[in-house]
């Protein structure tokens, strides 16, 4: 599944990064430290956090998109840090239960 | 080959930067061809390591030292040290502020991610004077 299908079947909006980037498994999660031990390469990440931080942790866990659930948007610091580092990031009015379920 | 040495300043209660020296550490292992897996550990040990220092330190700084054989890093702070160890060590036990918890930290995993991904993890600390974490993965 690439990230322009997931945020056609979830509903959801790309926000920024490759919407061509392929994604596998999924993590679902808002306690960073978790985040950052159960995120694999290429995972869709499912949180409602949105400061600058989830940025980092889903570079350093090569995620392969966070999305960000229940209608809920990113910071702006977090957006433009997320352009830099060419993550993808898409929002969702769904919750993570219905969003993962759909992928 | 002379090992590889790095050095970086750490703000103290800086999220906005907090996690950026370990991306650059991690992006440099990878230019220089390590195994995803010590890429990983790396990068997740130090990750809290240099979180730790902005939540609970004031910042401070870290030295990385990387040869073929392993990565070193030693985050040295001036923080107030921590008191009991084996409770830290602990899954879920966290001293983190409230404000803190809201952006998603104080899981209380810090120090047991230091652990599990890691070959070795060094802590020496002193209350009101300082802490010195030495997170240490081989090659395999």
């Amino acid at each position: 599944m690439t990230g322009k299908e997931l945020a056609e079947v979830t509903g959801g909006k790309i926000l920024c990064g490759d919407p061509e980037r392929s994604l596998s498994g999924c993590y679902i999660g808002d306690l960073l430290s978790l985040a950052m031990s159960r995120v694999q390469s290429d995972n869709v990440w499912i949180t409602i956090q949105s400061n600058i931080n989830i940025v980092a942790v889903a570079s350093l866990t090569d995620a392969g998109c966070i999305v960000i659930c229940d209608g809920f948007s990113p910071d702006e610091d977090a957006l433009e840090k997320a352009k830099d580092e060419d993550i993808l990031i898409i929002t969702s009015e769904k919750s993570a239960y219905d969003i993962a379920k759909l992928i | 080959m002379d090992n590889l040495k790095l050095h970086y300043d750490v703000n103290g209660d800086d999220f906005s930067v907090a996690g950026e020296n370990s991306s650059k550490v991690k992006k440099m292992l990878k230019q220089l061809g390590f195994s995803p897996d010590v890429i990983r550990c790396v990068a997740i040990a130090m990750y809290e390591a240099e979180i730790n220092m902005v939540i609970h330190a004031n910042g401070g700084f870290i030295d990385v030292d990387i040869s073929p054989e392993r990565v070193k890093v030693e985050l040295q702070d001036k923080g107030p040290g921590i008191p009991d160890i084996e409770k830290a060590m602990q899954e879920g036990y966290s001293t983190a502020s409230n404000r803190v918890r809201e952006l998603g930290f104080g899981a209380g995993m810090g120090l047991p991610n230091m652990k599990k991904y890691t070959d070795e993890l060094n802590i020496s600390t002193e209350i009101g004077k300082g802490t010195l974490v030495e997170l240490i993965v081989n090659v395999k």
